[in-house]
């Protein structure tokens, strides 16, 4: 049986790459390749341009310990060690004295606000705080690139949107290049720069949240992603009419009492600045018309609809 | 081959012989003629032994009794205390000889148990990362700890020699299987996403059995120490048969003559021993999160002395530097 088959793809310094499917698509199996969990049969994984698949099991565990945080779904911390011995258990394995490794750990429980709790055991936290123990562990060696395996999927929705807002915070301040698996498509398209679906251990597509939303590769993807809200992802650029259009049917211009817009300005901005008014929204760059935005067009960016078309009239 | 005999189809085992009885007993041949080899085995373990029950013997009983009552204390809390020092009362009161005897007994007892220690530990783990070699390993325990100890006892006596060495050599041959096979079992039991999420961070294999696998298999590990001891203690009567000193030997001779007062003494002894070490072992396996999280020696009494003690108690192991300072 294969795990994950024919899936390339390459992610730039400082990006958050999502990885969504459904269980059982191979996103762990793929995640658990990058840092060689799991040893990939076939096919090359390349870090910094280094070949990892190369490294000596020496080196292998150094790259584990300093380049590559990693975040477990199960949180996965270590029931007989206290909040601090687990986030310094890293810098401990690989020798750095009680404290040096003291004053890292406290640094990145620092970062995800438990102070107080170091010297807490895992079980006496709640599911979220465990997770921050876990996030902590995976930024407290500061590697350069964060593996997230479902971190926040076994967490109730208010914390899961809490430790979201938490992580995307983090991740903007130390730029990390994050590998995200999830199977929430809100979550993904939430956090990631890019999105990249899986279905039976193949990437059906990669894109921006917006490229899949608007252009599903397939029905598949379609369907993943039918119940996702467009108002945060579609902008204006997307469903606009050109000017002449516009002017074509109902005359000149009256530019003087519509709403200004700008091409990337979302959905939902566009409907606050639409209720203030009767007149379409005009969208300009540096003053100069670019398109119109009728309140049919709003309507039809919300379904979905994006093709801007003279249909409707 | 029996040839004498006629060969009968429907008893054909009478007619037929293999001899297997006269070739083992070739092991005897084997192990007299071996003796040198066992010799420096023989020398480690007697002088585990003599150590032991000096240092057990030279303890007035008094103290000694207030010495088991503490670690009582300390491992199963102050209940357990108080239940050990009132069968060690009992125990020193059967018999102006008993609380002697029972020190000997106790002398072998927990050589055996280090030496099972030593040995199943290393075997455990083996055999928690080796599958084949559990495999290999599970039909070898089961026979030692199913074949009659009466089997083995003259091939050790053979190659040892009767005494205290072969008394320990056979308890061990009994009591070991349980300690391999829970070792194993806890070490197999740990969480594998702990173990993943180690060798994510970076750890070695080594550095998983001793930091991960290993703490987190302690109480599965304790248990299996808790019943060798048990297996150990019962098998003194029949070490005792190899010359075996201590209470043992007190019911194998009584069992002699026979003497029903002496054998319920020695008897006697052996279950309050028993009861002790039980729990005492016991006390030991409750793991520290069952114990609200706090170290051995946080508990009392140790906890107790230490903290009477404040400058000690400022200098407590694992106590970190101060958190309030680096934090800032």
């Amino acid at each position: 049986m294969v795990g994950v088959r024919d899936a390339s793809f390459s992610v730039s310094r400082g990006e958050i790459f999502c990885i969504m499917g459904l269980s059982g698509s191979g996103k762990s199996t793929l995640i658990r390749h990058i840092n060689r969990l799991i040893e990939p049969t076939s096919g090359t994984i390349h870090i910094e341009g280094q070949n990892i698949n190369d490294l000596s099991q020496k080196d292998l565990r150094v790259l584990r310990a300093e380049k590559i945080g990693m975040v477990f779904q199960n949180m996965a911390l270590m029931p007989h060690r206290t909040v601090l011995e687990n986030v310094a258990f890293g810098q401990q394995v690989r020798g750095h004295d009680v404290k040096a490794r003291t004053q890292t750990a406290l640094r990145a429980i620092k970062a995800v606000e438990l102070n107080g709790w170091e010297r807490k055991y895992p079980d006496e936290l709640s599911g979220g705080m465990q997770q921050r123990v876990g996030l902590a562990r995976a930024i407290a060696a500061d590697p350069a690139i964060l593996l997230m395996d479902e971190p926040f999927s076994a967490l109730d929705p208010l914390i899961r949107r809490q430790l979201q807002d938490k992580f995307m915070a983090l991740s903007a301040e130390m730029k990390k290049t994050t590998l995200f698996i999830t199977h929430d498509p809100d979550e993904a398209i939430r956090i990631g720069d890019r999105i990249a679906i899986m279905k039976d251990g193949v990437l059906v597509q990669i894109g921006t949240p917006e490229d899949i939303v608007t252009n599903p590769a397939d029905d598949y993807v379609a369907d993943f992603v039918a119940g996702i809200s467009k108002l945060e992802l579609i902008s204006a650029k997307k469903f606009m009419e050109p000017v002449a259009a516009d002017t074509q049917r109902k005359g000149p211009l009256d530019l003087d009492a519509w709403p200004e817009a700008h091409p990337d300005q979302s959905l939902d901005q566009l409907v606050d600045l639409s209720i203030a008014t009767q007149h379409p929204i005009i969208v300009k760059i540096d003053g100069k018309p670019m398109g119109v935005v009728t309140k049919n067009a709003l309507l039809r960016g919300i379904k979905g609809d994006t093709a801007p078309t003279g249909q409707a009239a | 081959m029996g040839e004498d005999q006629t060969f009968n189809i429907l008893d054909p085992f009478s007619s037929v012989d293999f001899g297997i009885a006269d070739s083992a007993d070739g092991i005897k041949q084997w192990a007299i003629s071996n003796r040198e080899v066992i010799q420096p085995i023989k020398t480690v373990l007697n002088d585990l032994i003599v150590a032991i029950d000096t240092g057990l013997h030279a303890v007035p009983p008094l103290v000694m009794l207030a010495l088991i009552a503490l670690i009582a204390w300390q491992a199963a809390g102050a209940r357990t205390a108080v239940l050990v020092g009132m069968c060690l009362v009992a125990l020193g009161l059967l018999d102006p000889n008993a609380w002697g005897l029972a020190m000997t007994t106790l002398a072998i007892v927990i050589a055996s148990v280090i030496a099972c220690f030593v040995i199943g530990l290393p075997l455990g783990i083996l055999a928690a990362k080796s599958d084949m070699f559990e495999k290999i390993l599970r039909p070898v325990l089961d026979l030692m700890q199913t074949i009659p100890a009466f089997v083995y006892l003259v091939p050790v006596v053979m190659l040892v020699g009767i005494g205290n060495v072969s008394g320990v050599i056979v308890t061990i041959i009994f009591a070991l299987p349980p300690l391999i096979r829970l070792t194993s079992l806890g070490i197999r039991g740990v969480n594998p996403s702990v173990v993943e999420a180690a060798q994510a961070f970076g750890a070695s294999p080594r550095q998983i059995l001793v930091k991960v696998e290993l703490p987190l298999a302690t109480p599965t590990i304790l248990a299996g120490v808790n019943q060798t001891i048990m297996l150990a203690l019962s098998m003194v009567v029949i070490a005792s048969m190899i010359s075996v000193g201590g209470l043992g030997n007190e019911v194998l001779r009584a069992m002699r003559r026979p003497d029903a007062g002496k054998a319920i003494v020695g008897g006697l002894g052996i279950v309050i021993l028993a009861v002790v070490l039980d729990r005492i072992s016991q006390g030991l396996r409750q793991s520290g999160r069952d114990r609200g999280h706090r170290h051995w020696w946080q508990g009392e009494p140790v906890g107790l002395a230490l903290r009477l003690i404040p400058s000690r108690a400022d200098a407590l192991p694992q106590q970190a530097p101060d958190l309030k300072t680096t934090t800032n």
